[in-house]
């Protein structure tokens, strides 16, 4: 079975997706706020890396890496709203991509895998 | 097997092995993350010996010329000396030149002891006799004789009080790098460039917008300046005089306290924003400090500049000494 990753075409889809994914959460008023850093490239390939896991594409990030780096966000407040808000930007920008629901779906559960480990808990 | 050499210290290889790999069970401590080639935390750079092809995929040109790579990513195909990303070359500078051209802005002109291989918008660490050290954008381009940087006097700042009020010519600092990927990409020569920084953030602006013309860029270059007052536009004459020079760059002004009747009034950051309404499309380029920086950059990405089109170099200033 093929993955979402090489159905929407590999690493240059990913480039495409965080383009529209990065613009939909600087945008957000609810998330926005932890996305305000200086360096928007750096932020940028964190978000290539972790859509291309949930996008089933290669890669090696492990929970504790996931859990390493909110940990400063979890103190400036972050909680499942939050979560919730990026995973609703997430489906709008596979929606925007052509993505049909059932695989928004799989995504969606992908990226709940690592909610525990994004919250700290 | 290839040989890999760190720091001086040849470690062993195994088959399939990549850099990264082998540095750490070397017990070397490289900074890494998702280890596929996406974050760039693990950005070495070789010394020597062939790139792994693969290793430099998604870089910039600019970090692609320089031998930078990605350690994760590497499988060595021949013998390889590599570096950590931050030990860059380090040459003696003679001051050649100091002038004002702004009440608290010095242009200093350098001689490099031997040559000095950069890119237009690349920086520099400038290290005084005593080892303070600060970085500072190059304004020249390489084919310029000698190397130029731009300091603003920043208030109870260590090295720019000292490079402002102090620095002699024919006084010697030494310059380690260059570093930085803020630079005029080839390709797509037709886009639109669009300039923009406020006070010393010029310098390396003026430098990318010399390279873009020097390499042929056949698009509408638009360069703006912010600064408080008009006296703060310190290259005023000499960028009417590349516009005059050349028709395709447009120099753009601003200044935050001018009276409303002046058409260059206003904070960049509108400035800004007009200029990006009306070159859809365009590759943008930020210089300066943060502060103005980050909310330009921000305006440019939700006003649809894509991220591989927009560059970027903040200017950190260190905290005052205490």
């Amino acid at each position: 079975m093929t993955t979402l990753y090489e159905q929407l075409g590999g690493e240059a889809a990913v480039d495409a997706a965080v383009d529209i994914f990065y613009r939909k959460v600087l945008a957000d008023e609810r998330i926005s706020r932890f996305f305000d850093a200086v360096d928007m490239q750096a932020q940028a390939a964190k978000q290539k890396a972790f859509l291309t896991m949930v996008f089933g594409g290669p890669n090696r990030y492990t929970g504790r890496d996931m859990r390493t780096a909110h940990a400063r966000l979890v103190t400036q407040g972050l909680n499942d709203g939050h979560f919730d808000a990026v995973i609703e930007n997430l489906a709008a920008t596979l929606r925007e991509l052509g993505v049909g629901d059932a695989q928004i779906g799989q995504v969606a559960a992908t990226a709940e895998s690592v909610r525990g480990d994004v919250l700290g808990r | 097997m290839p040989t890999l050499t760190w720091q001086g210290r040849a470690l062993p290889l195994e088959a399939g092995e990549t850099v990264l790999d082998a540095l750490e069970r070397a017990g070397e401590k490289v900074p890494s993350s998702c280890r596929v080639g996406a974050c760039q935390a693990c950005l070495v750079r070789a010394r020597g010996g062939a790139v792994p092809p693969g290793a430099q995929k998604a870089l910039r040109p600019a970090l692609v010329e320089q031998g930078y790579f990605l350690a994760c990513q590497a499988l060595p195909v021949g013998d390889l000396e590599v570096a950590p990303a931050d030990d860059l070359p380090q040459v003696r500078a003679t001051v050649a030149r100091i002038d004002r051209p702004a009440a608290d802005v010095v242009r200093i002109a350098l001689a490099p002891g031997e040559a000095f291989a950069y890119r237009a918008g690349q920086f520099v660490h400038v290290a005084r006799a005593d080892g303070l050290t600060r970085a500072y954008s190059l304004a020249s381009v390489p084919g310029d004789p000698l190397l130029e940087l731009h300091v603003k006097r920043a208030p109870g700042g260590a090295m720019s009080g000292y490079l402002c009020e102090a620095l002699a010519p024919g006084d010697v600092l030494t310059l380690r790098g260059p570093a930085g990927s803020c630079c005029y990409e080839g390709g797509r020569p037709a886009q639109p460039l669009l300039l923009a920084g406020t006070g010393t953030g010029l310098a390396p602006l003026l430098g990318i917008a010399r390279d873009a013309l020097a390499r042929g860029h056949a698009g509408p270059i638009t360069l703006l300046h912010g600064a408080l007052t008009a006296a703060g536009l310190y290259a005023d004459e000499a960028l009417r005089d590349l516009a005059a020079r050349h028709p395709t760059f447009r120099y753009a002004p601003s200044v935050l306290d001018a009276g409303p009747d002046d058409p260059r009034a206003g904070a960049i950051r509108a400035h800004v924003a007009r200029a990006l309404q009306a070159a859809p499309g365009a590759r943008v380029f930020l210089c300066g400090p943060p502060e103005t920086v980050g909310p330009l950059q921000r305006d440019a990405f939700l006003a649809g500049v894509k991220l591989r089109d927009l560059l970027v170099d903040a200017f950190v200033t260190a905290a005052p000494a205490r």
